[in-house]
């Protein structure tokens, strides 16, 4: 069964065409990269899968549920409820707030009292809190942060923030996991540990992962499928081994060879 | 369960401290004059902690916090003074003073409701152009109304505000936006500040706790309406001016958007700064702007920004004044040395 598949996918700003029949589809607990040079239009496709943006057309489906069609186009809180969860390229965390309140937030969707327990601090709200702050602290120890969880997010350092993200999209209990970008700025050994905590998030929580990368060592290492978009179209599909070798991945990211050369 | 418990005798605690400032002012210890600035600081507390709730904790603009205490202080001066107008004639005097608060409030919020729900669709400053509108169309609405005096006010209610009353209300009002602040719920309404975007993908629906978190405001808004509306014992479509709400907007800037003990301290300071300041009245707005222009300069998180006073932040402000007072120290011997 196809986790997410996508149909013509098609979004267009004014007159230019940034993303353009894309069509894509995820099996169950698969690792799949989305590469493509600068300006491609991978951060747009995911903006439309997580529904920040509108496409002009063509559908999604996500477990065999339309996430957006013609008719209808679910909201980015309704779409992170059906369980697609995603890390941003520019890091957007709550910066102010505690390493700890940051995660709080993913769970609440999973609250279940209402406005007036939590106006009283009824005992309802002290149980539902305490089981928030045990789940929380859990999910930040896979992720080695538990001790850092009264400091501010914006004091962390940048790869402790990428790690952070990652786990305040994993409170959202997704299905789907989407990574803009998981490695940049990292350093060689920061992308290695973090391949392995991919490697590691991935079969603790049965996730699919959709993966935006540059960092090549890090996508044809642990991606099984990969995608390659150019100008907004997908030019390429297959195995990393047959993308390395695709003439058309390369010319768009080298350029055309020189026919004289 | 002991947390709640301690929570209630706290709660208890300050009630007797207000009750206590109330008989002795009853008792002639506290000058009259005084009693009336100390209740007037007290729904200035709830104006501020209210406007707070939309402008610092969940980061959106709003420019109309008089309107809504307009709303609130007509409705209950007409329940007051009218005793078989909208609630029945059975309830008279305190209790139908407070029903008439508790109204005034509800309508309040409900006129919130509807001015949100459209407006905080839309971002930043939007939202201040749509609520200084709306604050100044309730202010024409009520200056053409004659059931309600027009532009002479409405006058002739009876004195029901004295310190407790208001001193009550701005517990009830900081004990519930600081709970609220403390639940999920709360902490979506932080999340849209701090990143609405990040928000609205992890989950949480952005518009509707906006419009949450302004019902809420207005409601806290109308009930200081009546407040103030009972204390002066008329309400004139003067006394809630565009600003009124740019007083209330400086209280919270200028004790930090987010914290509402800087709200509170602000308006406390502000409203006694009014008092004092009574023979330059004249020159009140130049001093506002001023005011709001060298916070915005010198410290634009206002004095406390989203921290809270706290024993704990006392203590910590006070270690790092001493090492940094210590490493002068230490230079100045050094220098001597030298």
């Amino acid at each position: 069964m196809a986790v997410l598949e996508t149909i013509n996918l098609t979004i267009r700003f004014g007159g230019l065409t940034a993303v353009s029949k894309f069509n894509i589809s995820l099996e169950e607990g698969e690792l799949v990269g989305l590469i493509g040079p600068n300006g491609a239009g991978k951060t747009t496709a995911f903006n439309m899968l997580t529904g920040v943006y509108q496409p002009s057309e063509g559908t999604i489906a996500f477990c065999d549920a339309p996430l957006c069609s013609a008719t209808k186009a679910l909201q980015p809180y309704q779409i992170t409820r059906r369980g697609i969860a995603r890390t941003f390229q520019n890091i957007r965390l709550f910066k102010e707030l505690s390493v700890l309140d940051n995660v709080k937030i993913a769970y609440h969707q999973n609250v279940k009292y209402g406005l007036l327990p939590a106006f009283l601090h009824t005992g309802r709200y002290h149980a539902e809190e305490v089981e928030i702050e045990e789940k929380a602290i859990e999910l930040l120890k896979i992720f080695g942060l538990d001790t850092k969880k009264s400091e501010r997010a914006k004091n962390l350092p940048y790869g402790e923030q990428r790690r952070l993200e990652v786990a305040r999209a994993l409170a959202t209990n997704p299905k789907l996991l989407l990574l803009d970008e998981p490695a940049a700025g990292m350093n060689p050994q920061e992308t290695q540990q973090l391949m392995e905590l991919i490697n590691f998030i991935r079969k603790q929580f049965s996730l699919t992962i959709l993966l935006i990368e540059h960092d090549m060592a890090l996508v044809m290492g642990v991606c099984e499928r990969i995608y390659v978009l150019d100008y907004g179209k997908i030019i390429a599909h297959g195995t990393p081994t047959e993308i390395r070798r695709n003439p058309k991945v390369i010319e768009a990211y080298l350029g055309e060879e020189l026919v004289h050369a | 369960m002991a947390k709640r418990f301690s929570a209630l005798l706290q709660f208890a605690l300050v009630l007797a401290l207000g009750y206590a400032i109330q008989m002795a002012m009853d008792a002639g210890m506290i000058n009259r004059y005084y009693a009336h600035v100390m209740t007037v600081m007290a729904i200035f507390v709830v104006g501020a902690v209210s406007l707070n709730l939309i402008n610092g904790i969940c980061g959106q603009f709003s420019l109309g916090h008089a309107g809504f205490m307009a709303v609130g202080a007509y409705t209950a001066a007409i329940i007051t003074k009218n005793p078989d107008l909208i609630l029945p004639a059975i309830f008279t005097g305190n209790v139908r003073f407070i029903l008439a608060t508790l109204l005034g409030g509800m309508t309040a919020a409900f006129v919130g409701f509807l001015v949100g729900l459209p407006s905080l669709r839309l971002r930043g400053d939007y939202l201040a152009i749509v609520t200084l509108g709306f604050g100044e169309i309730i202010r024409i609405l009520l200056l053409n109304w004659d059931f309600v005096g027009g532009a002479s006010g409405y006058f002739g209610l009876v004195r029901h505000t004295n310190f407790f009353a208001a001193f009550l209300l701005s517990i009830i009002t900081i004990t519930i936006i600081r709970n609220f602040i403390q639940s999920s719920h709360g902490r979506a309404c932080v999340s849209i500040r701090e990143d609405e975007i990040a928000a609205e993908t992890m989950g949480v629906p952005t518009t509707r706790y906006k419009v949450i978190a302004f019902v809420i405001a207005s409601f806290f808004a109308g009930t200081a309406g009546s407040m103030m509306a009972h204390l002066t014992q008329m309400v004139t479509p003067a006394s809630f001016t565009f600003i009124l709400s740019i007083e209330l907007l400086l209280m919270v800037v200028l004790g930090g958007l987010g914290s509402i003990t800087g709200s509170i301290g602000a308006a406390i300071f502000l409203t006694y700064a009014a008092e004092a300041l009574r023979a330059f009245r004249a020159y009140r707005m130049i001093l506002y702007s001023l005011l709001l222009i060298l916070i915005m300069l010198f410290r634009p998180k206002g004095l406390l920004g989203t921290q809270e006073l706290s024993y704990g932040l006392l203590k910590e402000s006070f270690k790092s004044l001493r090492t940094r007072w210590q490493r002068k120290k230490n230079d100045d011997i050094t220098a001597a040395a030298e």
